[in-house]
C-alpha cells in the first residue's frame, strides 16, 4: 500500500517544493526529476498491482477532520472570491456547498465507517498510467514553455504557483481513481475543480478571470451534485464506500440508490463537459497551452469519465442510463459540428474533446461490457492523442505568432517537424486504421442493440457526427499538407524539452495503435470480467479484423517512411488563371497583379456556434431534469 | 466458404477490376454522348487516354502530391480487395474514407486555388453522402440479427439466404441516391466535374498531369466497381440467382446514375448536403428504426 500512498502524496511535495524555488535552473530540474519520479512510480504501481485488484485497509478521523478542514476554508476562498470579484453566483453556490459539508460531516455521516479507504483495481491502474505518464510529460513540456511565455508576459514572474498547481492537480487525480472511501474521492474531486480554476485564471485578465469563475460556477453544481449523492447515500443505505454502492445488486428496487447514481453521473457530467455544461471547458482556452493540454486530456475531464465508466455497470438499461447516454450521444454530434465553425485551433480541439468525451459518457451510459470497453479504450486514445495535439499546436504558436489554423497555412514548410507529428495526431483523430477509429467501431457495434429504446437515437448521432468529425480534420490536415515553397524554417528555436515531450507522445501514439490488443487483453478485458462477470465480444478484437488492423497500420507506415517526398518531380508552378509571379500572386488578364489567398470552409450559417449552442443546451437540460424528476417520483 | 476462395476473389478484384471499370468508362462516355447527340469516342478511349497519360513527363507543383495520389490508389484498392475477400463490410467503410483523405491531401498540398476550393468541396460532399454510408452498414449488421452476434462480414451478408433489399429497401434507394455523389455525377460534381472548363477548373484534379493523373483515373475504376459490388449485394441470397439479379440492377443502377448525369444541371452546393443528410434521415434511420423493431 505504501507505494499507492507515496503516488498520491509524492506530486504534492515536488508543488510544495516548486512553489518556494524562483529559479529557472532549479525549477527545471526539480519538475523533470519529480515527473521522472511520477513516471516510474505509476509504472511500478502498475506493474504490482495488474491482475491483482484489492482494497487497503485505511481509515483515519485525522484525515477525515483534516479534509474537512481544507474543505471548509475552500468554501470560504471560494465565497470570498465570489465577493471580490463581484461573482454572486459562485458565492451562493459556495455557502450552499459549505452548509451542505457541514451539515453532512456533523449528521448524515456519524457512524458510517469505510474500512477500505483506498483500493486499486485495472481501471485505476489504467487511469494511474494516463495521469501520471502524461500529465508529467506536460509538466515537462511546461518547464520549456512557460520560459517563453514568461519572456512574452508582463509583471511579476508567477510561475510558481503555476507549477504547484500542477503538481497538486496530478496528487488529486491520483486520490480520485484510488480513493474508495467516497468522502475523499469528493475531496479530491473539489480540489481539481479549484486547481483548474486558479490554472485558468491565471494570467488575471478580465477573459481569464470571467471564464475561470465559469468553469467554477458549473463545477460547483457538479460537486453540489456529488455531495446531495453522498447525503441520500448516507441518510437512505449507510452506504459511503465505492466498492458497496457498485455491489448493489438491483438498483431499479433501491429506488434512492438509482437517485443518487444518477447525481453522481451528473456530477460525472459537468466535470466532463457535456453539453448543458460544455462552456467551462471552451472558456479554460485562454489559459497557457499546458493547462489546456493537462485539463483535455489527463485529468480533470478524465476524472468525469472515469466516474462514468466506474458506475457504468447501475447505469445499464435504467432511466440513468438513457440520461446519460443521450447526453453523450447529442454532446458527441453537436459539439462536432460546432466544431466545422471554428478557425481556432485550440477551440477546433476543444470542440474535438468535448465530442469525443461524449462518445466516452455515452458508451457509459450504455453499460454493456462490449460499449464499457470501447469507453475506456477511447479514453486511453484520447489522452495521448489530445495531449500531443495540444503541445503542438502551443508551440506552433509561440513559432508562428497565431494558434489560427488560417494561419498554418504552409506549416509543412515552415516547421516540418511539428507539422508532420501534428498531421499525424489529427489522423489518429479520427483515420482507419489509427486509435480513436477502432474504438470508435466498438462503440457503433455497441450502440446497435434492439433491446435498448435509444438505440436509434446513438445511431443517428454516430453516422451524422462521424460524418461531421471528418469534415473538420480533414480541413485542418490539408491546411498542413500544404506545400509552400520559399518559406523560412522557424522551428529551430523549439526548445528540447518540448521535442522530447512531443517526440515521447507521438511514439505513444504508434504504440499503443500497435499495442491496443494487448492493452485489451492485460488490462481491460480483465477488468470488465471481474465487473460484468463474463468477457465482452468485440468485433474489433475477432482475429481477421484485429490482423488486418495492424497490417494496414504497418502498411501506412511502410508507406510513408521510404517514399514520402522522394519522386522524381519536376516542380513546376501551379495554374492561376494567368501567368504567375510568384506562389501568391499572378498578372491577371488586363495586366493587373492578383493576390491568391486561400481559407477554409467554416459553413458558419449551419454549425455556427451560438446556434448549436443553443439548441445543445435546452435539449440536454430538459433530458437531465426530466429523468431525474422520473427518478425521483420513481415513475419509471 | 473457403478462405482460398475468398483470396481468389480479392486477386480476381485486383487483376480484373481496372479493366472491367475502363469499360464502365467506355460505355459512360459513348452513352453520354448518345444523349447528346455526339457519336462519341470508341469503347476503348480511357484505355488509350490512361496509356498515354503513362506517357508523359513527371511535372508537379511539389514532391508530395504524387504520393498522394499513390496512397489514394493502393488504399482504394485495399478498400476494394477487403469488400471482395467478404470482410467487415464497417473495415471497408472507413478505408474507403481513409482512400479518400489521401486525395484531398493530394489537391491541398499543390497549394492551387482552384484544386484547394475543389478539395473543400469533396469533403464537403463526403461529409454529405457518409451517414448513409454508415448506416447501410448498420443496416447490414442488423438485417443479419444484431441479437445472435450480428455480423458486418460481407461474406456473411452474400451467402445468407434471405435477400436484404426487401426489408432495407429504404436504405437501398437512399444509396442509390448518395451514390450520385459518390460517383461525381451532376448534379452533385462539385469537386470535380468531368469537363475541365467549369468554375474550379478541374477541381481537386487541376494539378494532376500525366502519372498522376492516369493514377486517379485507374483509381476511380476500382473505386466504381467497388460501388456497384455494394448496389449487388443487397440482391445476394447466396446462390447464382442472386449474383445474376444483382449484376444486373447494378448495371440498371449505374445507367440510372448515367442518365442523371446529362439530365441534370449542377445544383447549388447546399442542395448536395440537404440531399444526402435528408436521405439518410427518412430512408437511411426510418429503415433502421424498423429493423430494430422487427429484431
Amino acid at each position: 500500500m505504501d507505494d499507492i500512498l507515496f503516488l498520491m502524496v509524492f506530486p504534492f511535495i515536488v508543488a510544495c517544493i516548486l512553489l518556494v524555488v524562483k529559479n529557472d535552473r532549479a525549477r527545471a530540474i526539480v519538475s523533470e526529476v519529480g515527473a521522472a519520479v511520477i513516471i516510474v512510480a505509476s509504472v511500478w504501481v502498475a506493474y504490482n498491482y495488474l491482475g491483482k485488484p484489492q482494497m487497503f485497509e485505511i481509515s483515519s478521523e485525522t484525515i477525515d477532520l483534516l479534509m474537512f478542514a481544507v474543505e471548509a476554508i475552500l468554501g470560504l476562498t471560494i465565497i470570498y472570491l465570489g465577493i471580490k470579484y463581484k461573482k454572486y453566483a459562485a458565492s451562493v453556490l459556495g455557502v450552499i456547498q459549505l452548509l451542505m459539508s457541514i451539515a453532512f460531516e456533523f449528521h448524515f455521516k456519524e457512524g458510517i465507517e469505510v474500512e477500505n479507504g483506498l483500493y486499486i483495481d485495472d481501471l485505476s491502474i489504467i487511469m494511474v498510467l494516463i495521469i501520471g505518464i502524461i500529465g508529467s510529460l506536460i509538466c515537462v513540456y511546461a518547464v520549456g514553455y512557460m520560459r517563453d511565455f514568461q519572456a512574452h508576459a508582463e509583471g511579476k514572474d508567477r510561475r510558481p504557483w503555476f507549477f504547484f498547481l500542477l503538481f497538486v492537480f496530478l496528487s488529486a487525480m491520483f486520490g480520485i481513481v484510488l480513493s474508495d472511501n467516497l468522502v475523499w474521492m469528493f475531496f479530491f474531486w473539489e480540489i481539481t475543480t479549484l486547481c483548474s480554476f486558479a490554472l485558468i485564471g491565471f494570467t488575471k485578465t478580465e477573459e481569464a478571470i470571467n471564464n475561470s469563475f465559469r468553469q467554477l460556477i458549473l463545477n460547483l453544481i457538479g460537486g453540489i451534485s456529488f455531495l446531495a449523492a453522498l447525503i441520500l447515500l448516507a441518510d437512505q443505505e449507510g452506504i459511503l464506500s465505492l466498492a458497496e454502492l457498485l455491489a448493489t445488486p438491483d438498483v431499479e428496487a433501491a429506488q434512492w440508490v438509482l437517485v443518487a447514481v444518477m447525481l453522481m453521473a451528473l456530477a460525472g457530467i459537468v466535470k466532463s463537459a457535456q453539453m448543458p455544461f460544455h462552456t467551462w471547458l471552451l472558456g479554460a482556452m485562454v489559459a497557457p497551452t499546458p493547462t489546456s493540454a493537462l485539463l483535455h486530456s489527463s485529468t480533470m475531464v478524465k476524472a468525469g469519465v472515469f466516474m462514468l465508466l466506474k458506475l457504468s455497470p447501475l447505469l445499464c438499461g435504467n432511466v440513468g442510463g438513457y440520461m446519460v447516454m443521450t447526453v453523450g450521444g447529442l454532446t458527441f454530434l453537436l459539439a462536432s459540428m460546432a466544431a466545422i465553425s471554428q478557425s481556432n485551433a485550440k477551440r477546433v480541439l476543444a470542440y474535438s474533446t468535448i465530442a469525443n468525451l461524449g462518445l466516452i459518457v455515452a458508451c457509459a451510459g450504455v453499460g454493456t461490457p462490449e460499449a464499457v470497453w470501447a469507453g475506456v479504450l477511447l479514453t486511453v486514445f484520447h489522452a495521448i492523442t489530445k495531449s500531443m495535439l495540444f503541445l503542438c499546436v502551443g508551440t506552433a504558436e509561440h513559432h508562428i505568432g497565431s494558434r489560427n489554423i488560417e494561419d498554418m497555412d504552409g506549416l509543412f514548410e515552415r516547421m516540418p517537424k511539428l507539422a508532420l507529428i501534428m498531421m499525424l495526431g489529427i489522423a489518429a483523430m479520427f483515420l482507419a486504421p489509427l486509435g480513436m477509429l477502432i474504438s470508435k467501431w466498438a462503440a457503433l457495434t455497441a450502440f446497435v442493440d434492439p433491446s435498448n429504446p435509444v438505440s436509434i437515437l446513438l445511431i443517428a448521432c454516430i453516422a451524422f457526427g462521424s460524418a461531421v468529425t471528418g469534415f473538420y480534420w480533414t480541413k485542418w490536415l490539408g491546411k498542413l499538407a500544404f506545400a509552400a515553397r520559399n518559406r523560412d524554417n522557424v522551428e529551430k528555436t523549439v526548445r528540447p524539452q518540448e521535442w522530447s515531450v512531443l517526440g515521447i507522445l507521438a511514439a505513444m501514439v504508434v504504440l499503443v495503435c500497435f499495442g491496443y490488443p494487448l492493452l485489451s487483453d492485460w488490462m481491460v478485458v480483465p477488468w470488465i470480467e471481474t465487473v460484468f462477470g463474463y468477457e465482452p465480444a468485440i468485433s474489433v478484437l475477432e482475429n481477421d479484423n484485429m490482423y488486418l488492423l495492424l497490417i494496414m497500420i504497418a502498411a501506412l507506415a511502410l508507406m510513408f517512411l521510404p517514399f514520402f517526398g522522394r519522386g522524381s518531380t519536376r516542380e513546376v508552378p501551379t495554374y492561376m488563371s494567368g501567368v504567375n509571379i510568384d506562389d501568391d500572386s499572378y498578372e491577371g488578364s488586363m495586366g493587373a497583379t492578383v493576390n491568391v489567398s486561400l481559407r477554409n470552409w467554416y459553413l458558419e450559417g449551419w454549425f455556427g456556434e451560438d446556434r448549436i449552442r443553443k439548441v445543445g443546451e435546452a435539449v440536454t437540460a430538459v433530458i437531465i431534469v426530466a429523468a431525474i424528476v422520473v427518478a425521483c417520483g420513481g415513475w419509471y | 466458404m473457403d478462405d482460398w476462395i475468398l483470396l481468389l476473389c480479392a486477386i480476381i478484384f485486383v487483376a480484373l477490376a481496372p479493366f472491367a471499370g475502363c469499360l464502365l468508362s467506355g460505355v459512360d462516355r459513348k452513352i453520354s454522348a448518345r444523349m447528346q447527340g455526339r457519336r462519341g469516342p470508341p469503347l476503348s478511349q480511357p484505355w488509350h487516354d490512361v496509356r498515354k497519360l503513362l506517357a508523359k513527363d513527371n511535372n508537379a507543383p511539389n514532391r508530395f502530391q504524387d504520393f498522394y495520389v499513390a496512397c489514394y490508389l493502393i488504399w482504394i484498392i485495399v478498400t476494394g480487395a477487403m469488400f471482395f475477400a467478404g470482410m467487415d463490410l464497417l473495415l471497408v467503410v472507413f478505408t474507403l474514407i481513409l482512400a479518400e483523405v489521401f486525395l484531398v491531401l493530394a489537391a491541398y498540398c499543390s497549394g492551387s486555388p482552384f484544386a484547394q476550393v475543389g478539395a473543400q468541396r469533396e469533403i464537403y460532399v463526403a461529409m454529405a453522402y457518409e451517414p448513409m454510408v454508415l448506416l447501410m452498414a448498420i443496416g447490414f449488421y442488423l438485417f443479419m440479427g444484431a441479437d445472435d452476434g450480428g455480423s458486418f462480414r460481407v461474406i456473411d451478408i452474400a451467402e445468407s439466404s434471405d435477400m436484404a433489399i426487401i426489408p432495407m429497401l429504404g436504405i437501398f434507394i437512399g444509396f442509390v441516391i448518395i451514390l450520385t455523389m459518390k460517383l461525381r455525377k451532376s448534379p452533385f460534381d462539385l469537386s470535380m466535374s468531368h469537363h475541365a472548363h467549369q468554375d474550379i477548373v478541374r477541381g481537386v484534379a487541376t494539378e494532376f498531369s500525366g502519372r498522376t493523373y492516369a493514377m486517379m483515373e485507374v483509381s476511380h475504376w476500382y473505386e466504381n466497381i467497388m460501388l456497384l459490388g455494394m448496389v449487388a449485394l443487397f440482391f445476394q441470397n447466396g446462390e447464382w440467382t442472386g449474383f445474376i439479379l444483382g449484376m444486373v440492377v447494378a448495371i440498371l443502377v449505374y445507367l440510372l446514375e448515367i442518365w442523371l448525369d446529362n439530365g441534370f444541371a449542377r445544383m447549388k452546393w447546399q442542395t448536395a448536403l440537404k440531399t444526402g443528410w435528408v436521405a439518410a434521415l427518412i430512408l437511411g434511420l426510418g429503415n433502421i428504426a424498423v429493423l430494430l423493431v422487427i429484431a
